[in-house]
Order: structure tokens, then sequence, then C-alpha cells
């Protein structure tokens, strides 16, 4: 492998591992603080996706689609919780597992039913269809921009959770929920802010996703498992710990997939949280003491 | 108990053959209708639907029951769903199958009780050759057929170095295997990945590191759409042509794929722009029945149904005479919209494989547009080992 061949393949697992994150950061900050299992996560990117592609398709801008799927996103989030998701905070996780499990089936049949089972079209916004010089290879502009999108994220959402008063009472919840709600935080309603943050980063992972990928019923499913190896590893509730280990995973599962036989490529990333699990059960950087 | 009361029903049914009329064709339609892949099982419903109606309903002039199951691209779920049409449906017939190793997991029992399968899709090369069976019928294609067409076009035009790609399965195993064995060139790379595989930008750069003349990839489904918008955004669609068989780029994954897809090259046996009259009539009212321009997956399980149609005329509606109804198979003649069709030896298709492109159509869609005539009258590579017992 040359050195341009392995900035290139460099950029390629960065890219994958900052898209990993905007997917998992909304997952772990659920996972940890209402210590809910929500496989919905995927469904969420799936309607993140789909809402775009009809706005896109419709209005022919890009930044629409993001202005109009964002808040959709959030708001279907928001409804789920209310609805359903919130009834489920106290009960086990196996249970959380088959209702979400349930409303993944649900979601997909209702996606299928709006917009039918043939994938639908997303094309790149045109300002970004292109490729730029980076160190000397031409990389994909739209690729760069996740990049790019995928840092301001992780920036933001650290500066909200480190440094503003929400954060405080979100990482309070997340450490001792009890004692949280006992010195007069609004759990109820920081859980429900929480989850439609969540399902928004959901959304706008599916957008980004969706000029690059197929946008059908069940697109998901495989990025959701993904996002919950890096929950894991990173540290259940750590937003420090998923953008680490999401480009962890990034890098590793891009080189391993080029320089490893394909049964050991694909397994690699398993491994890997196999071998981290081994010597750190709670993750790279756990949150509850 | 139960074989001897299907031998009483039968012994009736010979008895009072006026009884034929009303009874219906018991068809079981199994095939993938949920999860990533649950659109192949619509559009091949979609297709077999169309083909019935344009029959007028009927099968030979009996009406017909379509008992329709998903077997969640699962082999144990699709046998578990043959064995209780066979046993509690008592189907005589089962088709729909789209996937190889669901098809290699239920064609024994139902062969063994009796039934007879026709495939409109999954054409594994296990009963193409070795387990050609009486009561097999595959009218779709062999899976090598195609790949082995693009070889030998890609052979015949000069193309010198050639990058494969595909999943990790089976499947896409047989499909590299099937282009080397006509393709005869070099190599540039031969690369499996894992199976749904979201981003392949890691595989694209090794690819545009090899510099191959041209691309030959199998990639069915949601993966073929990942992978040619993301090869047509690493700047290559115009510099090294992707050529693959229908299935990578037909009309299931085109309208996701859009623009990128544009100037690649399939071979297939059918395009939508084919101009024979049974091909015009099914494109039309394809797309006035579903508002979609049909695939090639469509327009064999339309000729499927249409096939048992005209095989069921010959043989007198009789269903129930299986060496009747498996010769009227074997010499079944019918206005197949892929123009040129016959049944081999091993009850798998003889028939001519084309080079496609797609381009935009007028409404601005892609769609497949036919070049040339790859092979006429193209047989599978198994025919050979087939030894086609007497008819049961």
């Amino acid at each position: 492998m040359n050195s341009l061949l392995l900035i290139e393949q460099s950029l390629n697992g960065l890219q994958l591992g900052v898209q990993l994150f905007l997917m998992a950061a909304g997952l772990t900050l659920v996972f940890g603080i209402m210590n809910l299992i929500n496989l919905t996560h995927g469904s969420l990117f799936m309607i993140g996706a789909f809402v775009a592609a009809a706005v896109l398709a419709r209005s022919g801008s890009f930044v629409l689609a993001l202005v109009v799927a964002v808040p959709a996103t959030a708001l279907a989030g928001a409804l789920l919780e209310a609805v359903v998701l919130r009834r489920f905070y106290h009960r086990g996780h196996l249970d959380q597992v088959l209702v979400t499990f349930g409303l993944i089936l649900v979601i997909n049949e209702l996606v299928r039913m709006v917009w039918g089972a043939v994938p639908v079209p997303m094309a790149l916004p045109p300002l970004l269809s292109g490729a730029v010089n980076v160190l000397g290879v031409s990389y994909p502009s739209f690729r760069l921009a996740i990049l790019v999108v995928g840092v301001i994220v992780a920036l933001a959402l650290y500066f909200v959770v480190a440094h503003t008063r929400i954060g405080m009472w979100v990482r309070a919840g997340a450490s001792n929920r009890a004692m949280a709600s006992a010195m007069g935080v609004n759990v109820e309603l920081i859980f429900l802010l929480v989850f439609a943050a969540g399902a928004a980063l959901a959304g706008l992972a599916g957008i980004m996703a969706g000029p690059i990928s197929a946008v059908q019923v069940g697109m998901g499913e495989p990025i959701l498992i993904l996002a919950l190896v890096v929950t894991v590893i990173g540290g259940i509730g750590s937003i420090k710990g998923a953008f680490i280990a999401s480009l962890l995973i990034g890098v590793v599962d891009t080189f391993g997939r080029v320089l490893l036989p394909p049964a050991l490529g694909s397994m690699i990333i398993f491994m890997m949280m196999a071998a981290i699990l081994a010597f750190r059960p709670r993750g790279l950087f756990p949150v509850h003491g | 108990m139960k074989t001897r009361t299907i031998l009483a029903a039968s012994c009736l049914f010979a008895a009072f053959g006026i009884a034929h009329a009303e009874e219906p064709v018991k068809i079981g339609f199994i095939s993938t209708f949920s999860g990533p892949t649950g659109q192949l099982g619509q559009e091949l419903l979609d297709g077999f639907n169309l083909g019935l109606k344009s029959v007028g309903g009927t099968l030979g002039g009996r009406p017909v029951q379509v008992i329709q199951a998903d077997d969640q691209a699962k082999p144990d779920v699709g046998r578990q769903l043959a064995d209780k049409m066979i046993e509690s449906d008592h189907v005589q017939i089962i088709t729909g199958v789209n996937f190889s190793n669901v098809m290699l997991a239920i064609a024994k029992p139902v062969l063994d009780s009796g039934a007879f399968i026709v495939s409109i899709n999954a054409g594994p090369s296990q009963y193409a050759g070795k387990l050609c069976h009486p009561h097999y019928f595959n009218e779709s294609f062999q899976n090598d057929t195609l790949p082995e067409a693009m070889g030998i076009y890609l052979r015949e035009n000069g193309v010198k170095r050639v990058y494969l790609m595909a999943p990790n399965y089976p499947a896409g195993k047989d499909f590299l295997a099937g282009f080397k064995r006509t393709f005869k060139g070099d190599i540039a790379g031969e690369v499996y990945t894992a199976f749904g595989q979201l981003d392949y930008a890691a595989e694209i750069a090794q690819l545009r590191a090899a510099k191959p003349d041209a691309v030959f990839f199998f990639y069915p489904g949601g993966m073929g759409i990942n992978f040619v918008k993301q090869y047509a955004q690493a700047g290559l669609k115009d510099q090294i042509r992707l050529y693959g068989p229908s299935f990578s780029m037909d009309q299931t994954v085109l309208p996701g794929m859009g623009d990128a897809a544009v100037g690649g090259f399939v071979s297939t046996f059918w395009s939508e722009d084919f101009e024979n009259a049974a091909s015009r009539k099914f494109t039309a009212d394809f797309e006035a029945a579903y508002g979609r321009i049909p695939s090639p997956y469509a327009a064999n399980a339309y000729d499927g149904a249409r096939m048992l149609d005209a095989a069921l005329k010959a043989s007198g509606g009789k269903i129930e005479d299986k060496a009747a109804f498996q010769k009227a198979l074997e010499s079944v003649k019918f206005e197949s919209v892929r123009g040129n069709f016959k049944f081999n030896a091993n009850h798998h298709p003889i028939q001519d494989s084309y080079l496609a492109q797609i381009v935009k159509d007028a409404k601005g869609r892609p769609a497949m547009k036919r070049l040339e005539l790859i092979k006429a009258d193209q047989a599978d590579s198994y025919a050979s080992d087939c030894v086609m017992k007497p008819a049961k």
C-alpha cells in the first residue's frame, strides 16, 4: 500500500467512524441516561433518510431537506418516547429489547406502506458532488462534508454536556437518576429532550447516509448493530467514549477489510470488542460510578 | 393413512373427470416478502399475478388458488412452509422461490411428495446437473448463465484485465466462478465483501489502485445501490466501466441508484425495451397496474404463469395426471416475453442472452437498453451432468 492509498484509506476510516458516531451518540445517551436499550434508533435513522429524500425530490434543495427532516425525526422520536417507550424505563432489558424490536417491524411496514418497497432515489447535493484534493488524494467532497459535520456535532455535544446546565442535568441523570430527581431536576422532561435529541442525531446520520447508500426499508438495522458495538466499546452513556470508539471502529474496519481475508475482515471489529471488554468490561470510558 | 386419502381422492377425480373443471389448481407461492430483500417476493408475485390475469385468471381453463407465504429469506422457514403447503394445503405446484439456498432446502421434500417445482427465479446448479428431477422445472435461468454470458462478451471484445467484486456468500462465489469460466483473461483482483455491507469506500480505493480495464460485480438489492452510488461518487463511473448480470442493475434497484448507474452494462435475457408483442403488452400492463417499470424478475414470473397455462391447456387441464403434465411442460409452447425460449433436457431454459446498457428513458428514469445479442440459444453448463429419470 503506497502512501497516497494509505492517506485515502485513513480518510475513509475516519469518515466511516464519524458517520457511526452520529448514530452512536444518541444511542449511548439514551442507553446511559434512561437505561433503555432502544433498537428503534435504526428506524429513526431510516425515517430521517426517507423524509429527507422526499423533501429533496420535491424541492431539489438539500438544505431544505436537512431543515425539515432533522426536526421531523426529533418529533418522531419524542412521540415514540411519550407514547410507548416511557412505560418501559422501569422494565427489564429483555422487555425493552422485545418492544423496540417489535417497533422496528411496525415502523418498517409503515415506511413500506408510505414509500413502497422499491428503494427511493436520493441524489448528492450538486455543490458537494465533486471531489476535493486532500493531501494529494482526490476525495469525494460529500464524504468530507460528513467528516466535518460529524466533528462539529461531536464538539457541540461535548460543549453542551460538559459546560452547560442542561448538560449538567444530563450527566447527573446518567450517574444517579434517583438522586438527580431528588435534587429537583425534572427528569421526565430531560428524558424527553434527550430522546428527541438522540432521534435528531439518528435522523441527521440517516440524511447524511442517504446520498451514499440505499434509501430502503430496513436500512437502519445494519448500522444499528455497528452503533451498538460502538456504544459498548466506548462505555455506555459516554459521548467521549462513543466518539473515540467510533473512530477506532471506522479505522480498524476499513483497514481490516482491505488487509485481511474476507471472513476475518468482517469479524475484526467484533473480535476487537471482545478483546476490549475482556480487559475493560464497562467499556473504554465508563460513566456510571 | 394420508397417502391412502390422497389416492382415494385421485381415484374419485379420475372417475368423475368432470370434477377437474371446478377443482382449482393449487399453487404454493413461497418467496421473500419481508426484510431487506422483501421487495423481491413482491416483484415476483406482481409479475406472476399479472401473467395469470393475462390468461384470464385461469390455468388451462381451471380456476387457480395461489397460496402465498413469506420465507423471510431463511431456508428453514421455507422448508416449514413447503411442508405445510404439501401436507395441509395439498398444493400441486410450488413456485415463487427467489433464493437458491431456500430452493435447495425445500426441493427434496416437495419432489419426494410428488408435487412439481416450477422455479421462476432461483436456479441453483445442483438441480440443473446431478440432482435434475422429472418434476423440477426452472423457466427463468440457471444462476451461472448470465455471468458466463458477460464473460464471453468481455473476452470477445478484447477486455484484458477485470476486477471482480461480490458479497461473501454462496451465490456471490457462483456468479464470479461463472464469469471466470468463460472470461479467461487477467483477473486484476477478486474481492468478497461482507453480506449486507454498507460502505465500499475502502474497496473502491483498492480497486482504483489496481487500474483494471473493467469491473464485473454482483451485488443484489441494497448492496448494489450502496456500491454503485459510491463508485460513481469516487469518480470512477466513466473511467472504469461497470459490468454485471442484470440483477446488479435492474428495476428493483435502478430507481435507488439514479444517475450513478447510467452507463453501466448488464447481461440479461430480457430488458424493458424488448420489441416483441408479448413484451410490449407486459411492460405496458405492468406499469399501468403497479406504477413502475418491471424488472427481469417480474418478466420471468409473468412468463411462468403463462407457461403453466399453456402446459395445462396442452394436457387438457389435468394436472393430476403428472406424467402428462410433465410432458406438456417439457415441450411447452407459449409466447414468452423473452422471445426465444425452450426447455433443455435438464428442464432448464435454452434462451438468448443480450448485452444491455443503463440509459435514461424518455421520462428521465434509468432503464436498460438492449444493445446486442451475446449468445443465441445459451444453455447452462450443468446440463451434461443431468441424467433425467423417466417420468413418474
